[in-house]
């Protein structure tokens, strides 16, 4: 079936609309968890613990429980007062706190409102993460023609991750660009550079608010309303009517729950296990997820389009599947490729420099060694030791400061690139068709509210944890793959639940 | 198949309960070994977000026993109660 040409331009426009206010607010949400520890330097001390104790109530609350808050704020007056200036609301919201962060004072000039302020600001950014999904997904949607549905939505799938992309980037390239030295660049960078990524938000914010408030309402939206028939109340239709509330938790146990954990394992827990566990160095483990999101991107839209033809249920099954049976294996081959034990040094290359600073007032001096070994293979693992030498004789340093880190070679780095990028295809298959899934799922009328929060559930609970529970776990049990259960044994569950209860069905007409 | 939907439904109602004890008392275990604030926040985190889940599974459970999932809904007119 073709569409005339002018329908397939209005929906370009519609998708680019769309996706680029969506992308532009994960850009946000993601960059105050990419500079986590310079942001925790500025506004939260550790020597302070009220502080410490907002800073932990800012990554925990606003990513995890403020996520499924929003999705039932918005989702509810999405399908209140509609789909368009909901998630130009949510757009805006998001823009502002972005922005709003990037001028806050440090701790150092305002004390504690420095803190309170910033979580606050957190809080609203997760909210506004909450409203946007839902709408933007519903909208697309509802423009798309049903055998093209699945292939329109994926292209707002895409955003997440290219969301992460362009936080990565810009805060990659600001760290850079300060100063002609490389040292000094990232020291600028941590002092006030930081900031700059925030700021830049506003112009991206203010372009896509234009471009939003040129759109027209959802066409199905604006039928039921013109028909009187929007609800009164979403959510006591979406949550307390049982016929409605057994869809939801269909939606959550069978389908979000186990996409949630593969999207975040593939590239959150993927990255954080390269730089703190394989111990590649901050920026090699930043490029190597660069170049994987980069390559497996167009899969979203792939599957996206495949669902089309064959389904959304058995192409995220399988993709939950393949992440269930390979992920020990991908995981345990990132380690080995990291591993020393695994090379021979060279060691008549081996370099040893020593710089001694002395301690103001005190008469004791920090030393700090850094020994640079090389090996066999072109890997370069830095040993950056710091100990105090104490005037006092005999006193010495108990438990040196020792920071690890690894430059890999060009082949053992990219055969990482490669394994994340397998890791990020899971996610491509996944998530790729969910939009188009849980739209199919209910009606217009309570759409927004009814995927909102299952979607948000799966994906701020259950995947936003996932690198913490895999560092608890890896921290009581000691295995360094052990952290690894949690995202098998969730997609486990939810592909057994998937199997049994999901059908396959394409929903011809999504306006009912 | 409608069978095996109902019987895995015992399952589901099995697997909220224990997943709360298991859930309660690897953090009560947790903040007694170390009793500083993150432990704390940390896994009451933990508890409070992920007890309505499993509160959910039991009412999935429940739903999947008592046949809700035999037959889907094909449109929104099913969605009714």
């Amino acid at each position: 079936m073709n569409q005339p040409a002018d329908e397939v331009q209005s929906i370009r426009k519609i998708i680019t609309a769309s996706s680029v206010g969506t992308l532009i607010e994960w850009y946000d949400f993601y960059i105050f968890g990419s500079l986590a520890t310079v942001i925790a330097s500025q506004f939260f001390p550790k020597t302070n613990p009220t502080a410490a104790l907002l800073s932990t109530l800012a990554t925990f609350a606003a990513g995890f429980i403020v996520r499924p808050f929003g999705a039932l704020v918005f989702g509810r007056l999405g399908d209140l007062i509609g789909r368009k200036y909901t998630f130009l609301l949510t757009l805006i919201i998001m823009g502002s706190s972005t922005f709003a962060i990037g001028l806050v004072p440090g701790y150092q000039t305002i004390g504690f409102a420095a803190p309170i302020i910033v979580l606050i600001l957190r809080l609203l950014q997760g909210l506004a993460l909450g409203g946007e999904y839902g709408g933007a997904a519903t909208y697309v949607a509802e423009h798309s023609p049903p055998n093209r549905r699945g292939f329109f939505t994926s292209w707002i799938q895409t955003t997440a991750t290219l969301g992460l992309f362009l936080s990565l980037g810009i805060i990659l390239i600001t760290r850079h660009s300060l100063d002609a030295d490389r040292i000094k660049s990232i020291a600028k960078f941590n002092d006030w550079g930081w900031r700059i990524p925030f700021l830049v938000s506003i112009f991206l914010v203010i372009v896509s608010v234009y471009v939003r408030l040129r759109m027209k309402e959802s066409p199905m939206y604006a039928k039921l309303k013109t028909e009187g028939k929007t609800s009164s109340n979403p959510l006591k239709e979406s949550f307390t009517h049982r016929s409605n509330l057994k869809m939801v938790l269909l939606a959550l146990f069978g389908a979000t729950m186990g996409q949630g954990v593969v999207w975040y394992t593939g590239q959150f827990y993927a990255q954080s296990f390269i730089e703190n566990t394989c111990k590649v160095d901050f920026e090699q483990s930043r490029t190597i997820l660069i170049w994987a999101i980069l390559f497996a991107t167009p899969f979203f839209v792939v599957f996206g389009n495949w669902s089309d033809k064959v389904g959304r249920k058995w192409i995220m099954l399988l993709g939950m599947l393949l992440a269930i049976i390979t992920y020990r294996p991908l995981f345990g081959k990132l380690f080995s490729l990291a591993d020393e034990k695994n090379k021979t040094e060279v060691l008549e290359e081996k370099q040893i420099n020593t710089a001694i600073k002395p301690v103001v007032n005190t008469g004791n001096s920090l030393r700090t060694t850094g020994t640079k070994h090389f090996f066999n293979d072109g890997t370069v693992l830095i040993e950056t030791k710091v100990d105090t030498i104490y005037a006092e004789a005999g006193k010495t340093t108990i438990k040196p400061d020792v920071k690890i880190s690894k430059l890999l070679s060009g082949k053992n780095y990219w055969m990482m690139v490669a394994i994340v990028f397998v890791m990020i295809l899971y996610v491509t298959m996944v998530y790729g068709p969910i939009a188009a899934f849980l739209v199919e799922l209910f009606p217009t009328k309570i759409r927004y509210t009814s995927m909102s929060l299952p979607y948000h559930i799966g994906n701020g609970i259950f995947g936003g944890l996932t690198p913490f529970i895999a560092l608890l776990l890896t921290t009581i049990y000691g295995d360094k793959l052990v952290g690894l259960y949690y995202s098998i044994i969730v997609a486990g569950l939810c592909f057994l639940i998937g199997v049994l209860y999901l059908k396959n069905r394409i929903d011809q007409d999504v306006s009912d | 198949m409608n069978t095996l939907k109902r019987i895995a439904g015992i399952l589901w109602i099995i697997a909220g309960p224990l997943g709360i004890y298991y859930l309660v008392k690897t953090a009560v275990d947790e903040i007694n070994k170390k009793p500083v604030i993150d432990t704390k926040i940390q896994w009451a985190v933990f508890v409070i977000v992920f007890i309505p889940i499993a509160v959910g599974i039991i009412i999935f459970g429940f739903y999947a026993i008592n046949g809700e999932y035999d037959q889907l809904p094909s449109s929104s007119a099913d969605i009714t109660d």
